[in-house]
């Protein structure tokens, strides 16, 4: 089902002040990962506030869906929409990566309501969330688990281990979403590791695939119904994303992969963004 | 020796079976040593509850993180040397780190795969494990504790590493009295001279060598550390108390792990004059086991050896 212009409307005002909020808090606390971040927004807004079946007031529920954030360091921006999904205190954001938070620089099962596994060290998602769709299917349960994995991360063996045995076991409630902004820590992913056509090689390794902008919250929504469809094999949706979109001088910029924000920056970036500050 | 022998693999197979039809939220993975591990004769059983992932051993323990999210009691299968190796960051970043209840069965431990050689002998495994927080790291030594300890395993709750042989080795334990409880050593023989203090099948190795020192008028304590985290403290504390000394054997490097573990235990606690007897950090090599485990000093002549050598330093 296509969003409403109000949902699409709503979704996207969102997006835009969880944005502004994400800058404001990493200039708070001068530490965090900004580009990676701002490429999801789209994608980890319009399944929290559209898609997951998922309850802060039964944060365990056996019958939840699974949200995996394979990308880590995206953390700030899973942080602040849990909290405003209602899993968290929003005055807990502020502790961000600083010690006693429960807000972990990566995120922590343990610690964390509403985190579904710990990750950080890259490529490690996908398998766990493999692990969490086959035991949906041995409790005939009908929950979906989601991984969203950033491009520099298909370059971990482990993520082509998993594609393998997600297609063998036919894990058709298991859907990947790949945030492709096209940049990681140390440059561009066509310097550092060229990934080649991203859709042929899922393909090739049995997976069905479908592309979309991934800034384009319809675009998420459709495809995301789309995936529920396809049965006997998983899916993966290759999303064109911009690292560090919303802020021009962040936007396929390495350096703000993770750096801190300087005064000028932060008014800059929050005036690109809407607010004077 | 003319105790019975079994195949500790082919006991914890059966048991891990026997476990599968008492409990359904167990499941088993194993990366392509299914017919060597022994975790085949699970698969058989309940297939659809058995994931072989191929030759992916990080992807094997990933997904067993996952199944363990959701309530399953995941066993994961492949040779020690990998399980550590190649599957090192599942267990840490997932496994250890969030406390998820995955039991890591590290089979062909020590120099058990001894023809393959030292690339598929283990004898770093302990150390790895034991330096995770939240893990527990279970050393199986004969027959009937492989049955005991992976039935225990299976009903603790929480990461657990089961270090287990590829080799047929003798029936040690009686049934029929044996306690295994997860964090206990075991007395197994009493003295007062010194304590050997063994894990695995070195604890066979153990007994052989307090009847050798018997026969020389030494009499030898020997204690059965099947779980080298959390170690049992009191009874270690207690042996070092009793009997002024203490000799450690193990089939793993001398650094990190049984030998470590006591050492530290002891140096706060009742320092007492040691010596560890493993491998004495050197790669091994290809070949009869036996004749491995006499060449690399973890034999029983080489614990009577440390034995005499501890006497001499005890005041």
């Amino acid at each position: 089902m296509s969003l409403s212009k109000a949902r699409k409307d709503y979704l996207e005002g969102l997006c835009q002040r969880l944005r502004q909020d994400l800058i404001k808090l990493l200039y708070s606390i001068q530490t965090g990962h900004p580009g990676g971040s701002l490429s999801s927004t789209e994608i980890m807004t319009t399944l929290y506030f559209e898609k997951l079946r998922v309850d802060p007031k039964n944060p365990k529920d056996p019958n939840r869906d699974r949200f995996i954030l394979g990308k880590g360091h995206a953390a700030p921006m899973l942080y602040q929409i849990l909290s405003e999904r209602g899993f968290f205190p929003q005055d807990d954001l502020a502790t961000l990566r600083q010690l006693d938070s429960h807000l972990q620089g990566h995120p922590c099962a343990k610690k964390t309501c509403g985190v579904e596994l710990s990750t950080g060290p890259l490529g490690l998602g996908l398998p766990a969330g493999l692990g969490m769709a086959m035991a949906a299917r041995l409790d005939n349960k009908d929950f979906r688990t989601y991984v969203l994995m950033g491009d520099g991360e298909l370059q971990e063996g482990i993520v082509w281990e998993a594609a393998m045995s997600a297609a063998k076991f036919g894990a058709d409630n298991l859907l990947v979403i790949v945030d492709n902004n096209g940049v990681q820590l140390d440059g561009t992913v066509a310097e550092i590791m060229p990934m080649g056509d991203i859709a042929a090689k899922w393909q090739a390794f049995g997976w069905n695939v479908i592309s979309i902008d991934g800034h384009c919250v319809e675009a998420v929504s459709d495809a995301i119904d789309l995936a529920a469809t396809v049965k006997g094999k998983p899916t993966v949706i290759v999303a064109k994303t911009v690292k560090g979109k919303g802020v021009s001088f962040m936007e396929g910029n390495s350096a703000w992969h993770g750096k801190p924000i300087s005064k000028d920056e932060y008014v800059n970036a929050m005036k690109e963004l809407g607010v004077n500050v | 020796m003319n105790a019975v022998k079994k195949a500790i693999r082919d006991v914890y197979g059966d048991t891990l079976a026997q476990l599968g039809r008492e409990n359904p939220d167990i499941v088993a993975l194993d990366a392509d040593v299914g017919s060597s591990s022994k975790s085949i004769v699970f698969g058989k059983e309940f297939p659809k509850r058995y994931f072989n992932v191929g030759v992916a051993e990080a992807n094997m323990v990933a997904m067993a993180a996952g199944l363990a999210t959701a309530g399953k009691i995941p066993f994961a299968n492949t040779f020690a040397a990998f399980m550590v190796l190649r599957a090192a960051d599942p267990v840490r970043s997932l496994i250890a780190y969030t406390g998820l209840n995955v039991k890591l069965a590290g089979t062909y431990a020590g120099l058990s795969d001894s023809y393959d050689g030292a690339s598929h002998h283990a004898i770093a495994d302990i150390a790895f494990m034991r330096a995770l927080p939240n893990m527990t790291v279970v050393s199986v030594s004969d027959p009937v504790e492989a049955e005991l300890a992976t039935r225990a395993v299976a009903e603790f709750k929480g990461p657990v590493y089961l270090r287990l042989s590829r080799a047929e080795v003798p029936v040690v334990l009686d049934k029929a009295t044996y306690k295994f409880e997860i964090g206990k050593g075991v007395t197994l023989r009493e003295g007062n001279d010194l304590t050997i203090v063994a894990t695995g099948y070195m604890l066979v190795k153990a007994l052989e060598a307090a009847e050798i020192l018997a026969d020389k008028g030494i009499r030898a304590r020997v204690v059965n550390i099947h779980t080298i985290k959390p170690i049992d403290r009191e009874l270690l504390i207690a042996s070092a108390r009793e009997t002024g000394a203490i000799v450690t054997a193990e089939e793993h490097n001398v650094y990190g792990g049984l030998g470590s573990a006591v050492a530290e235990v002891l140096s706060q606690g009742c320092p007492v004059p040691m010596e560890v007897v493993g491998v004495n950090d050197t790669f091994t090599e290809s070949g009869d086991y036996e004749k491995l485990l006499a060449k690399y000093g973890l034999s029983a002549a080489n614990i009577v050896a440390h034995a005499e050598k501890v006497l001499k330093r005890k005041d």
